[in-house]
């Protein structure tokens, strides 16, 4: 495994061309010095190093998830009694889309992308991703995509189609305001910033790994996340598509949606859905990778059919290509498509019950150690069963015609997306928050915050199967006195979505003050949950370099073999080496003259850019050629520059090699 | 995008498979394009000719020949590593099924 | 396993300050991107090309594909860019022979004959217009622009690239391997002729 993208000064020179073949940083920087040691938030913005970029799409992630949050809030306000007055009925359709798009692109995805960002080359034993600039890129894009996306809020009202837009009702004809043109373009923006993200993974894992990592030897979070880069790398062009029929129909007049014209409305439907159900897979499987982790750690045994587990995940992301009518059953798609897409709805189900199987039997016999992040890892096992169950029962088309745009919809997929997705990360969070910064969550506050959610998601989504089923309908503003169930379930919904919040808040809290402590047992020992994958081979948090010495990988479970081996005499597995002597191993053994890629302006430069041919695309088709001018220039300023700044770059120069030779000797 | 792609820096190319190329001459290249271009003849000779229902699988069999020659002799691929071309056709195969699925779904491949 | 054994893994592979840019595969980074890239563009080309396939007989105003289509005109602009890209992989050729000269002028050849197709889809799209085919006249108008336009605008970016390449070769810009980053280039060339390969089919040739 070598640095990434180290130019070399004695490169091959092409035989013919004369002049040397090598640029120099002067030539190459083009207008601006590059950054090459900023201080302060310059090192922040600039930076290209992997995990400062997953840390900032943590955060970033996580304020969304707050304004997700407040969107539910209000709307469960709403709904709390008969006849709300808390919201219009058009802030009510605002509502529930911008809390579904902030919930799925700007929280669950970018959250995903945090941890993959941070862990995947730390897993697989590199020192960065395969294109540190594309992956600052990524981040930056998506920040400017999700503030575009919300600005539409202060700029005549946000999108108000539901969460899948569906046309010809997001036409022009039908949502007049700016919201869906906000809309479709962020999403746009942010779709980049995916596509790029899950290319740079893929290579990653393919091209990066430690010597031994054969990719059956890969961490099963990588695992995941390789998959889920993979539907990202087909999906995004689908909807891609999809979003510029749209734009193009509200914007240039395309007759797409027409229907006057002849036009199908089921065309947005399959484009949203070939890749909506990929996407939801997208959402969910990043978290069963994090539980993956967990559950062996906490179990003091390894996973329980680690290839099943990964082939299972690989197959439930093939299969999801095959399903994506089953959001569509009641749309009148005819029998036999109906029949073909509710036989391969309940196919999936298959390997999905498989790593449900895996998770159990990983528990099973072991010592468990009931840790806040094995809790949320319990709790995803739960509350996410129950909501593949409810699923199953939609993948049997008669029953769902009469389930489908009512609150048993809305039950299932937030036991699923809150159950599934939102408990892995939050697992995540306290299982790799020593990691990241070396410290430890408390665990009481731990306790509470997990103790709280799960109560609050219970009563909140848990009641909206029996509304569901009794015929509320999903999107309704607000009904009336006279239905005493809808009454007193609703308010139980809005009571168990306060104390989710309060769970929350939580979490928030313990941040803080496991932040402000200073009471030193806050700071994470070496190797603080007793782990097994390489990511905690190294300090807390990891060094810029993130390993002294790259490691050569023998065994899945890595660390935990160089922790732990079998001795043949008693036949029990005896501890041979603590973290702190492989540490120190490490440390003996460090490499010098590591060359990690430099900051640089152009992935922001370029993300930037993007937002601009948006405003371009709703108010002034001129700002459209502005925008791609600035893109194009950052394009060009971007491939002169070479990844790795050389030591002219530096004011004043850095010494040379020979001149520290002579200092030291 | 490709002007976004990180140059890797490399100064040795690890990739053996240059030297591959450069043992047949151009006049490879030359060949596969002669054909494209008869194949191309032919499809056009084929839309003015009336064969009746032999003429779109033809047709669309003579496309399918194109692209694949292009893919494998013009951009290498015939030479190159296995993970190439995974990564090509699973996108490639993907679109197919997926899309015929689509079409399917409105019924078009049972309109007259 | 001992700690001697980790011992001996720390000093086993000692290339690692030197950075010979070995990857597990022992492929290059940026090719594997470039593939990753042209697998997901079948789907972006495939959803315009189904989309059009399927509204190209709805035209309740204006003009059907029959009545604007000219074959012997798009016959002709498509064996331009078919043969773009015999000059395009003829610069790849060179470019591994390390004749970079011969490169470039490959390369220009190939961004001529990639505008001469561009500027001959600008006069088609113009002709379709006089004779009454504008982009909101019907569904097929609207599947058909965007399709051939999106994928103009792919030729479009190839001729930047490939004139950028050409000029960064030139004052000596380009970081890293020249071959590679032509050869990158390339690869994205032929798959913008390969789909056009598609749409003359399916779209000029397949009678509505
Ligand atoms: C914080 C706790 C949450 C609460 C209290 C909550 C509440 C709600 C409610 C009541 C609706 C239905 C609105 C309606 O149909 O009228 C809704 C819709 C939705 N929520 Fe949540 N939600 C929460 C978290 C999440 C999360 C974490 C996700 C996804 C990761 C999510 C995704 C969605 C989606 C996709 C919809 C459908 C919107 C539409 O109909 O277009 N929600 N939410």
């Amino acid at each position: 495994m070598a640095i990434i993208e180290q130019p070399r000064t004695n490169v091959a020179l092409p035989a013919g061309t004369g002049a040397p073949a090598l640029v120099t940083p002067k030539e190459a920087k083009g207008m601006f010095a590059r950054p090459v040691e900023p201080k302060g938030w310059r090192d922040w913005v600039f930076t290209v190093d992997h995990k400062k970029i997953g840390i900032m799409y943590g955060v970033v992630a996580f304020v969304f998830f707050i304004v997700g949050g407040l969107e539910a809030m209000l709307i469960r306000l709403q709904l709390a009694a008969p006849n709300g007055k808390v919201l219009s009925a058009e802030q009510y359709n605002q509502m529930f889309t911008m809390h579904a798009t902030t919930m799925v692109f700007l929280f669950v995805m970018p959250m995903a992308s945090a941890f993959a960002n941070y862990f995947v080359p730390l897993q697989i034993g590199a020192r960065d991703v395969a294109f540190p600039r594309i992956n600052a890129f990524g981040l930056w894009t998506f920040v400017a995509g999700a503030i575009f996306v919300n600005l539409s809020w202060f700029l005549g009202g946000g999108a108000d189609g539901g969460w899948f837009m569906y046309a010809p009702n997001s036409t022009k004809m039908f949502s007049p305001g700016h919201g869906v043109d906000f809309w479709a373009f962020g999403l746009q923006i942010t779709g980049i910033a995916s596509l790029t993200g899950a290319i740079n993974l893929i290579v990653t894992c393919i091209n990066m790994r430690a010597p031994g990592m054969s990719l059956f030897k890969m961490p099963i979070f990588t695992w995941m996340i390789m998959v889920v880069q993979f539907l990202l790398v087909f999906a995004m062009p689908v909807i891609t598509v999809a979003l510029f029929l749209l734009s193009f129909s509200r914007g240039f007049g395309g007759a797409f949606f027409d229907v006057k014209q002849g036009a199908d409305p089921l065309l947005w439907q399959h484009l949203f859905w070939i890749f909506g159900h990929p996407e939801v897979y997208i959402l969910v499987l990043p978290s069963f990778g994090i539980v993956s982790e967990v559950l062996p750690v906490f179990s003091r045994k390894p996973l329980f059919g680690y290839k099943f587990v990964a082939i299972s995940g690989a197959a439930i992301g093939f299969v999801g290509w095959g399903v994506w009518a089953h959001h569509m059953f009641a749309s009148g798609l005819g029998p036999i498509s109906v029949l073909v897409f509710s036989m391969a709805t309940m196919m999936i189900a298959v390997p999905t019950g498989v790593k449900i199987i895996n998770w159990t039997l990983t528990m099973w016999g072991g010592k468990l150690r009931f840790t806040t992040a094995m809790l949320f890892a319990i709790g995803l096992i739960v509350e996410f069963t129950i909501g593949g169950l409810s699923g199953v029962t939609h993948a049997v088309a008669p029953s769902d015609t009469q389930q489908t745009d009512t609150y048993y919809i809305v039950a299932h997929f937030h036991y699923v997306l809150f159950g599934g997705a939102i408990f892995g990360l939050f697992s995540g969070f306290y299982y790799w928050w020593p990691k990241v910064f070396g410290r430890l969550l408390n665990e009481r506050w731990g306790k509470a915050n997990f103790w709280l959610m799960v109560i609050g998601m219970n009563l909140t989504f848990g009641p909206m199967h029996i509304v569901g089923l009794q015929g509320q309908p999903r999107r309704m503003y607000r009904y009336d006195e006279s239905n005493v169930h809808a009454r007193f379930w609703n308010a139980i919904s809005t009571v168990g979505a306060f104390v989710l919040a309060l769970g929350i808040l939580c979490f928030i809290v313990n941040v803080v003050i496991t932040h402000r402590s200073k009471n030193p047992a806050v700071k994470a020992p070496l190797d603080p949950w007793d782990a097994r994958s390489l990511e905690w081979m190294t300090s807390n948090p990891p060094p810029a370099h993130n390993f002294d010495a790259i490691p050569t990988v023998h065994e899945l479970d890595e660390f935990f073999h160089r922790k732990y081996a079998v001795d043949h005499e008693t036949d029990e597995i005896k501890q041979i080496a603590t973290a702190e002597q492989i540490m120190a191993e490490q440390m003996a053994h460090a490499e010098k003259d590591i060359h990690l890629p430099s900051p640089s302006y152009w992935p922001l430069v370029v993300s930037l850019s993007l937002p601009i041919i948006g405003f371009g695309v709703i108010y002034s088709h001129i700002l459209i050629a502005v925008g791609a001018l600035v893109t194009i220039l950052g394009l060009f300023g971007w491939s002169m520059e070479p990844s790795v700044a050389t030591k002219d770059d530096y004011e004043p120069p850095a010494p040379t090699d020979d001149a520290i030779k002579e200092l030291t000797a | 995008m490709s002007t976004a792609v990180e140059h890797a820096s490399l100064g040795t190319d690890p990739n053996a498979e240059h030297t591959e190329h450069a043992g047949h001459g151009n006049s490879h290249y030359y060949l596969v394009a002669l054909a494209l271009a008869i194949l191309t003849g032919l499809e056009v000779l084929l839309s003015y000719i009336d064969i009746g229902a032999a003429f779109m699988p033809l047709l669309l069999t003579l496309m399918m020949i194109k692209f694949i020659m292009v893919v494998l002799e013009f951009m290498h691929l015939r030479k190159d590593a296995k993970v190439f071309h995974f990564l090509f056709w699973s996108g490639f195969l993907l679109a197919i099924a997926v899309y015929i699925g689509f079409l399917a779904t409105f019924k078009f491949f049972l309109q007259p | 396993m001992s700690t001697a054994a980790v011992a001996e893994h720390g000093t086993s592979h000692d290339d690692h300050g030197g950075g010979h840019g070995h990857t597990s595969t022992g492929l290059s980074n940026n090719k594997l991107a470039m593939w990753l890239f042209l697998g997901s563009e079948c789907l972006l080309f495939g959803g315009l090309i189904s989309t059009y396939m399927l509204y190209r007989g709805r035209h309740v105003k204006g003009p059907g594909p029959d009545q604007v289509f000219s074959i012997p005109y798009t016959s002709v602009s498509s064996f331009v860019l078919l043969m773009s890209s015999l000059t395009m992989v003829l610069a790849v050729a060179e470019a591994q022979k390390r004749n970079i000269d011969k490169a470039k002028l490959w390369m220009t050849v190939t961004a001529v004959l990639g505008a001469t197709f561009v500027g001959g889809q600008v006069f088609e799209f113009t002709e379709f217009y006089r004779k009454g085919l504008g982009y909101t006249t019907s569904l097929f108008g609207s599947s058909f622009y965007t399709l051939t336009g999106f994928h103009g605008v792919h030729v479009t970016v190839g001729i930047i690239m490939l004139m950028a390449t050409v000029g960064m070769l030139k004052s000596n810009k380009v970081p890293g391997d020249k071959a590679e980053v032509i050869e990158l280039v390339g690869l994205y060339w032929h798959f913008v002729d390969i789909v056009w390969i598609l749409i003359f089919t399916l779209v000029y040739l397949i009678p509505a």
